[in-house]
């Protein structure tokens, strides 16, 4: 699995949202993830990928596509 | 009555007073109890073994809650041995009571690092695992009457208790959705080594005001939190005051 499918999985089990439902442009707002989903989904992330994304970081992530484009830069 | 089987429940300050209350009234109901002391190492191994002894689970954990990275460890610590946290009592908590006018700064720091700062560093610490279970929680903070009502000679532990109390009810709305209540329990005078101290003239005085008519037992608060673990299900952002009727 490349990085953009192993996110996609991940937030597919964590905020129960069917997989082929998700593309690098969906946002969070679309799949009605709230502040603490997201800080849930960035533990896995951080887990999944065993780095640490700063809270600044969380704040400029929108869609998928963010999070994928900033795990890329930094593995 | 109540049943706790297969869960685990880290007690902060839990070798005395209500804190000891609490590990045994919980392990009687059949939970793991993560002892945490400071500096009373014989009280808790003594605690421990009277678990033991009635067939229980527990680990004792040393570490100051005043420190974050005591309660990290205290959380990986309880994980290595019980793999799960499920209910979290903040009860580690000092007074230095004395007059605003001559209390010292570091009177105040003290009191506020502690019963306030420690209440955060341990929620903090335990929360991510608690999370990640996926499987509710709760979360149980002692705070004191004095932090509803105030107390003459106690600014720093009143606002410290109160801000406890704030702490419970905002905890409570972030973690609601996710299963985890939040509530606090609020003792009126009880007798432990902390109230021992007090002068005798004081101890009348307040001994009149309460309409049952005698001091709490570490048991009777331990019986409500209890109950916030083990039932009180629908129950989150509350308050219980264990107080005799007290403040009536």
């Amino acid at each position: 699995m490349n990085i953009e499918e192993r996110v996609k999985a991940i937030i597919s089990e964590q905020l129960e949202v069917p997989l082929d439902s998700l593309t690098a442009e969906t946002t969070f707002e679309e799949i009605d993830a709230d502040s603490l989903d997201i800080v849930e989904l960035v533990m896995a992330l951080e887990e999944e990928f065993d780095l640490e994304i700063s809270d600044q970081e969380i704040e400029n992530i929108k869609t998928i596509g963010d999070i994928v484009n900033y795990i890329e830069s930094r593995i | 009555m109540w049943r706790l089987d297969q869960k685990v429940a880290l007690i902060t300050g839990a070798s005395r007073g209500i804190g000891r209350a609490a590990a045994l009234a919980l392990s009687r109901a059949g939970a793991a109890v993560v002892i945490n002391y400071h500096r009373s190492c014989d009280a808790a191994e003594q605690l421990l073994g009277e678990i033991e002894v009635s067939g229980g689970r527990g680990l004792i954990v040393q570490g100051n809650v005043a420190l974050y990275e005591d309660c990290e460890r205290m959380v990986r610590l309880s994980l290595e041995h019980f793999h799960k946290i499920d209910i979290l009592i903040n009860n580690a908590g000092i007074n230095r009571d004395n007059l605003l006018i001559r209390m010292k700064p570091e009177e105040w720091r003290e009191v506020v690092e502690v019963n306030l700062t420690g209440m955060f560093n341990a929620t903090r610490a335990a929360l991510r695992p608690m999370l990640k279970q996926k499987s509710g929680g709760r979360i149980i903070n002692i705070a004191s009457i004095a932090g509803i009502y105030g107390n003459s000679g106690q600014a720093n532990y009143a606002a410290a208790k109160g801000g406890v109390i704030a702490f419970t009810r905002s905890l409570a709305k972030e973690l609601g959705s996710r299963g985890i209540t939040v509530n606090a329990v609020a003792p009126g005078f009880i007798e432990t080594e902390m109230t021992a101290a007090l002068p005798a003239a004081l101890r009348e005085q307040a001994l009149k005001n309460i309409p049952l008519a005698r001091f709490g037992k570490p048991e009777d608060v331990a019986e409500i939190i209890l109950f916030l673990a083990a039932a009180g299900s629908y129950i989150t952002g509350e308050v219980i005051c264990v107080d005799g009727g007290m403040m009536l």
